[in-house]
């Protein structure tokens, strides 16, 4: 145990206190103004602000393009992280180094390149344009950059746990007169199960906030292209304080939720290991 | 030598499964990052690169912007900063009630969208709410001001130090410095000359991932702003006003100038990732 008597060391008075301090002031404080601010409208007002049509749509809008976005990742992630763990090939470090790029590249950066790429006179756009697949200013597109932004997290997730997995188990499979295709499915799948849904809700949840880069390649259009968080803002923009707060509150939900089953994942993979 | 060999060729897939998954790789990883990298830059100096100099120097606000960014960025790493190593120190170091709790709290702005976050700060300071009328009549500006771009920043910002310093200091142990203690070492002398450099590798790297955040955040500085052209707009407000004025080509060339700092970012990320791991990985008795 790493933990220490509170008399044997100093400064967990001072360290606790300003962690207490600036944790309050900083988030606590805020997130209860915008709960007070929402809770003020009372249960008729906060439905009617909260649950329009237009409002259930952004919802509707923003889960999907996110859970379409971070299936993809799961599938593009394993494939990646697989990758990069099992096999030598040249320039391994660069594709290693340029996953994390969506965490440190800032969205907006990302939004306006993507939609750059994909109009119609654009490095992509003009291949996929003429066939007919509109990617800029479409739900596709939203779709697109959520890919861009949840990318990292099931490569992440995905390589430690199969860097650790134990050679023997395989090699007895193989031994056993399994095939590959079936030691894959049998052994290596089940394993890998947990870390994908850790990085799944990880790029589900990256995605029902992102922001900043589905503006730029979004046509924003309410009831088609609009996310949640396009919306609070428009309703910022009309002074509406309180509509704002009872949307943010539900998206907020959503996000809490999706919080509960990414702690509850990570008991269970650590369970398993 | 043979056995492993035979072990080897059981757990080596077909060679056309290497080559398509291989190819794959680089197919969704060329896709998705480098060639929106490339195109960046490619957009960037598309008109020369007199224009491209021109597009980030000519411009008072875009020069604003750059100069608002290096402000409130630090400004927020620095108050995270000194939360993280309180944090870490209390949660690392010390049991008490509620320590899951806290951990828990601490991961919470990564749940909440920027737009969110933003919202909940001119809930509190706007100039509809109490206490930014009375901020207001007493001559502070916070909403529509770099104090409330700099508080947006914290918040998005909030968990990256304190969550990459947590697992290194705990990995390190209390050993070294009880020893101190023991030896008569004042609580700052311990944390300068023990823990300090124990960990310091860790440190840089939440800091380093707090900055790259810090200074790319858009949501939340988006609401928060007012988007005053030349005294609240940051670099990227900066690049979605350029672009809404259909000067494309300077949002490249500023955004240009975010991607390079990303990069740099990266490569200081993957020059100090051994060191984190030596550190972690460190035991007491070997110092």
């Amino acid at each position: 145990m790493s933990s220490v008597s509170r008399r044997a060391l100093p400064g967990f008075g001072l360290g606790l206190g300003f962690t207490l301090f600036y944790l309050s002031v900083l988030v606590l404080i805020p997130l209860t103004a915008l709960l007070v601010k929402a809770a003020s409208l009372g249960p008729a007002e906060f439905f009617a602000a909260a649950w329009t049509p237009r409002a259930r749509a952004a919802y509707a809008l923003t889960f999907g393009v996110s859970f379409c976005a971070a299936a993809i990742n799961v599938v593009l992630g394993l494939i990646v992280g697989w990758t990069l763990v099992r096999y030598e090939f040249p320039l391994k470090r660069v594709i290693d180094a340029l996953v994390d790029v969506p965490l440190a590249l800032p969205t907006a950066v990302a939004g306006l390149v993507y939609a750059g790429l994909y109009v119609q006179n654009g490095w992509l756009g003009q291949f996929f344009v003429p066939l007919g697949i509109d990617v800029a200013y479409t739900r596709f597109g939203i779709v697109l950059v959520l890919i861009f932004t949840g990318f990292p997290f099931v490569v992440r997730t995905v390589q430690p746990v199969l860097a650790d997995l134990d050679a023997e188990v395989e090699e007895a499979a193989g031994v056993l007169g399994a095939t590959r295709w079936e030691t894959f499915r049998r052994i290596i799948l089940p394993t890998l199960v947990p870390p994908a849904l850790t990085g799944f809700a990880l790029a589900f949840a990256r995605g029902l906030g992102e922001y900043g880069s589905v503006i730029f390649i979004s046509s924003n259009m309410p009831f088609e292209t609009e996310i949640a968080p396009m919306l609070i803002f428009s309703r910022l923009e009309e002074y509406a304080y309180g509509e704002a707060a009872a949307i943010a509150v539900v998206l907020l939900s959503m996000s809490f939720g999706l919080l509960v089953v990414i702690n509850r994942l990570e008991r269970w993979s650590q369970r398993d290991a | 030598m043979h056995d492993s060999k035979i072990a080897n060729a059981r757990r080596a897939d077909p060679l056309w499964v290497r080559i398509a998954l291989i190819g794959s790789s680089f197919a969704i990883v060329g896709l998705l990052v480098a060639l929106p990298l490339a195109n960046v830059f490619f957009q960037a100096f598309a008109k020369g690169i007199g224009t491209y100099w021109k597009n980030l120097t000519a411009d008072p606000d875009t020069l604003h912007a750059i100069v608002l960014t290096l402000i409130v960025a630090p400004v927020a790493v620095a108050m995270n900063t000194l939360f993280g190593v309180a944090a870490a120190w209390a949660i690392a170091r010390f049991r008490f009630p509620g320590r899951t709790l806290l951990t828990t709290l601490i991961d919470l702005p990564f749940s909440v969208s920027p737009v969110v976050a933003g919202l909940m700060f001119v809930l509190i300071f706007g100039l509809q709410a109490p206490l930014g009328q009375w901020l207001k009549a007493h001559g502070y500006q916070v909403i529509f001001a770099p104090p409330a771009l700099v508080l947006a920043t914290a918040f998005v910002t909030f968990p990256f130090v304190a969550r990459e310093l947590i697992p290194v200091l705990e990995a390190v142990g209390p050993d070294e410095e009880l020893a101190a203690r023991s030896l008569g070492a004042s609580g700052w002398q311990l944390f300068w000359r023990i823990t300090l450099p124990n960990v310091k590798w860790g440190l840089l790297y939440g800091v380093i991932l707090c900055n790259a955040r810090a200074m790319g955040e858009f949501g939340a500085v988006y609401v928060v702003s007012g988007r005053i052209g030349g005294q609240t707009d940051t670099m990227p407000l900066r690049v979605e006003k350029l672009l809404q004025e259909y000067n494309a080509s300077a949002a490249f060339a500023l955004a240009s100038v975010l991607t390079l700092l990303s990069i740099i970012t990266l490569i200081a990320k993957v020059l100090i990732e051994p060191k984190v791991r030596v550190e972690q990985e460190q035991e007491p008795s070997e110092k």
